[in-house]
């Protein structure tokens, strides 16, 4: 197998910058119900960013931990999806990020399962467990307000029509990939077919993609701020223990 | 939005297998399976159960207060009705 470490990155990657942006909901989301389950995602996606970025750090073999990873790389070095890097704006927009990003999520973890690394493989069986719940709760959610008020169901079509652009990217595969994620594009679009259509949601017919957050090569102007603030405790106090 | 516009609904956990549901406390929810998927995420996060019941409130009906001298108090003297008289075997266990 070709070394895992940049595979490992953006996996690591994807949950902690995803975990990052749901934990902004912390406190203010609209309800209590949902400003608990949104923390509850946000941990669960933290979570598993230990075990992704643990494993590359191990991989790496540079005396670097998961919290190095996470704390001290700049903004170049991040290797996640432009998809979940998008800042949260309305509750709409941000549970339709989440269902986009927890439908590829359960494809690549449930491919990931098979995979010929025992170390990978828990993570990912440990990870869908999670995952799964998350699934179920943003599709429901994305059918509930796409299918709710007219209010609702202008801001859920403004945000897929917003991130709509940033999915493709999802199922570019390079040969850091250790699955195919090219292949699992056409079970993502039944699963996102179906919700969005019981939500009464249009899917937009342009499919210009965005790119470069995976390869590093081009991530979006909203990273760098999102990890100005992340990273500031770690580095303003490096000795910090709470 | 507000959770005004949602009813309120009691949310019961079993805690282990054998035991029977608890009243755990109530949360909002626009229907019974978000009902439920909120109980999760409010009342099991530290792995207090392994089944969840929802109700709504308005479901459910209560006998009041002010009923409590004749509903209660007619059984303070009848001491009879306890099952102190019996000598219980150790090998029961618990009971």
């Amino acid at each position: 197998m070709s070394d895992p470490l940049q595979f490992l990155l953006r996996m690591g990657d994807n949950s902690l910058v995803l975990g990052h942006r749901v934990s902004e909901w912390c406190g203010v989301a609209p309800v209590l119900e949902e400003d608990i389950a949104l923390a509850n995602t946000a941990l669960d996606l933290i979570g598993q960013t230990q075990l992704w970025l643990g494993l590359a750090a191990e991989c790496e073999d540079k005396g670097r931990d998961a919290d190095a990873l996470a704390f001290h790389r700049d903004v170049w070095d991040f290797r996640n999806l432009l998809l979940v890097e998008q800042p949260n704006r309305d509750f709409g927009h941000t549970m339709m990020r989440q269902f986009l990003f927890d439908a590829w999520h359960s494809l690549v973890l449930a491919a990931l399962k098979s995979s010929e690394n025992s170390d990978i493989a828990a993570i990912a069986e440990k990870s869908l467990k999670e995952v799964t719940y998350h699934l179920e709760r943003s599709s429901d959610t994305v059918i509930a307000l796409g299918d709710g008020t007219e209010e609702s169901h202008k801001r859920m079509q403004a945000g897929l029509d917003r991130l709509w652009p940033y999915v493709g990217e999802m199922f570019l595969t390079d040969e850091h990939d250790l699955i195919d994620v090219t292949a699992l594009r056409p079970a993502f679009d039944e699963l996102t077919n179906d919700v969005l259509d019981t939500a009464t949601l249009s899917i937009p017919t342009d499919n210009f993609t965005h790119k470069g957050g995976k390869t590093g090569a081009r991530h979006t102007e909203h990273l760098g701020h999102m990890i100005a603030t992340m990273q500031f405790l770690p580095r303003a106090y490096p000795d910090a223990k709470w | 939005m507000s959770t005004n516009d949602w009813p309120l609904w009691e949310i019961f956990i079993r805690g282990a297998h054998g035991l029977s549901h608890r009243h755990v406390g109530s949360l909002h929810a626009p229907d019974a399976e978000m009902a439920i998927k909120n109980a999760r995420d409010v009342y099991t996060r530290r792995k207090e159960g392994v089944s969840i019941w929802a109700i709504e409130s308005s479901a459910i009906a209560a006998s009041s207060p002010e009923d409590k001298g004749s509903l209660y108090d007619p059984a303070d003297d009848k001491v009879y009705r306890h099952p102190t008289f019996f000598d219980i075997p150790d090998e029961v266990g618990a009971m």
